[in-house]
């Protein structure tokens, strides 16, 4: 049996179930986040550009200029230099740029470095009306200015 | 539903076509997808897919960069299944400098590949529904795949291009805090698969849109060597996880969802039931999680793969993925050949959409589940 009777009666039904619930979604929590008043806190993971990890003894970077993850990087993102100071065991790093146009922060360098002196930023409101602040991120100067 | 009868009597009255452009910026395409349609009215006479809007030279760019250095590029090839895609290259690699994965490893990466492909049917859900005119379906998908991508997020810090799988492993462990979420992510996505079932699939508006709708046999499928949920949907019994078992796949228990139709809601149907065997490979992949590392000992930093010629296929969301490298025992592949499933799943749109309506099209091609980028490449 499919007469026009059938068909309207299916229709019907198929109407009422669509309905309901949309219905049962009145009373269900609210999922959107009001994005600009309230953000969603990053997880423990979360891979934003990088930065440097300071010392704690000392202060300053743990980087110690090898280079490893300029030469990890697919992008060839990062530009590293570094000198040996006096009575030091280890190079300090004295550039450190990263090119975030070019980034695909797939954190290889994270993963390379033996001294573990970089880590993800947490920031993710990356914008900019000018292209030259993300050209050149100077992880040096951040750590010195003490930016997260 | 068009009648052979009335094909004829349309084109038989007129000679005159004219062609429509279908994008590249159409939000039915997806992406930048341009289709020259050559129409006679309403009916399509040919249709001309022209790829090459958003080609990247992924294949040439593994020819360029190390073995380790490719592993970002594995995720934008087919952005909506990136664990699976990823696999298939660590697999073909450990396959070549023969290493060893802990069973730990391959279990993770059970358990994020299928819920990766949750995530991707979930969208590959909302916007077929959204051709097809239904809006508020998406936003239910989106808040359910919204849960997996937080997930995967807390695991490996991404929400799309996730890069997580290294050779001879992953890169971070799961902790107690993924093993509850996926659990809970389980229990919570069964009773929406009824919701949706009520929604959606038993829909008569949506029903009369796909039964009967852009028919693909398995002889076209062949032809084309179409694979995934288009294959599945012509009947024919075919996944690589069964077929070509990888990983720890063969431990697990799963249907693999078959409808000999071969029309829109076949594919459709294969989908939807492919969700439900994910989760119950989650399931079990969770229950059977063994101890121990998760990344092989004594992987170089650099590899070396002996020089040869290896191959690996993986099942993914949109169908047979395979891996070709060519290593001369270098610090760089030879030759790295990617052959995607949307490409294959395209090229027969040409020849299934002759003679049909445009809207009856439109659905054709969301049933395909095209990703751009996994086209071009």
């Amino acid at each position: 049996m499919n007469g026009p009777l059938i068909n309207v009666w299916r229709g019907f039904r198929s109407l009422v179930s669509g309905m309901r619930i949309t219905l049962q979604q009145f009373f269900k929590p609210n999922v959107t986040v009001q994005y600009p008043h309230e953000s969603i806190k990053m997880p423990e993971r979360f891979r934003g550009h990088i930065i440097f990890v300071r010392d704690p003894d000392s202060g300053k970077s743990l980087c110690i200029a090898c280079k490893s993850c300029a030469k990890a990087c697919p992008s060839e993102c990062i530009v590293v230099d570094g000198v040996k100071r006096e009575g030091e065991k280890k190079k300090s790093v004295t550039e450190f740029k990263l090119d975030f146009t070019k980034c695909s922060l797939c954190g290889s360098c994270v993963e390379v470095c033996p001294a573990d002196a970089l880590r993800f930023s947490k920031e993710y409101n990356l914008a900019s009306p000018t292209k030259g602040e993300y050209v050149e991120i100077d992880l040096v100067r951040r750590l010195e200015a003490d930016k997260p | 539903m068009i009648l052979q009868k009335d094909i004829e009597r349309l084109s038989a009255g007129s000679n005159e076509t004219f062609v429509l452009n279908l994008g590249p910026q159409h939000p039915a395409t997806h992406g930048v997808l341009r289709v020259k349609l050559t129409m006679d009215g309403e009916f399509i006479t040919r249709a001309e897919p022209v790829p090459g809007y958003i080609h990247r030279m992924h294949e040439k760019m593994g020819e360029n960069r190390t073995w380790a250095q490719f592993l970002p590029n594995t995720s934008r090839i087919d952005y909506l299944s990136a664990m699976a895609y990823t696999h298939a290259y660590v697999a073909a690699v450990e396959r070549a400098a023969k290493i060893e994965v802990p069973a730990r490893a391959e279990y993770i990466r059970v358990i994020t590949s299928e819920l990766n492909r949750v995530s991707s049917h979930l969208v590959w859900f909302g916007a077929f529904l959204l051709d097809l005119g239904g809006f508020t379906p998406l936003l239910y998908a989106f808040d359910d795949r919204e849960k997996i991508l937080d997930l995967l997020e807390g695991l490996t810090g991404s929400r799309l291009t996730y890069c997580y799988y290294r050779f001879g492993g992953v890169c971070n462990d799961i902790d107690a805090g993924f093993v509850e979420g996926a659990r809970a992510f389980v229990t919570y996505m069964r009773p929406r698969l009824l919701m949706y079932r009520e929604l959606v699939t038993d829909n008569v508006i949506l029903r009369k849109r796909l039964i009967g709708i852009g028919f693909i046999d398995r002889d076209m499928c062949r032809r084309y060597g179409a694979s995934g949920a288009v294959l599945r949907g012509a009947g024919v019994n075919y996944d690589v996880r069964r077929a070509e078992p990888y990983s720890v796949y063969p431990q697990f228990n799963f249907d693999i969802p078959v409808f000999p139709e071969g029309d829109c809601m076949a594919r459709y149907l294969v989908r939807m039931e492919e969700i439900a065997q994910s989760l119950r490979i989650i399931e079990q992949a969770l229950d059977g999680l063994p101890e121990g590392p998760f990344l092989a000992k004594g992987v170089p930093r650099m590899m070396k793969p002996p020089a040869g010629d290896y191959c690996f296929a993986v099942e993914a969301a949109r169908g047979r993925f395979v891996v070709r490298v060519v290593s001369e025992g270098k610090d760089i592949p030879y030759r790295l050949r990617l052959r995607t499933p949307s490409f294959s799943n395209l090229s027969l749109f040409e020849e299934a959409s002759r003679g049909m309506m445009l809207p009856d099209a439109l659905a054709l091609m969301g049933s395909l589940d095209l990703v751009i980028p996994d086209i071009d490449r």
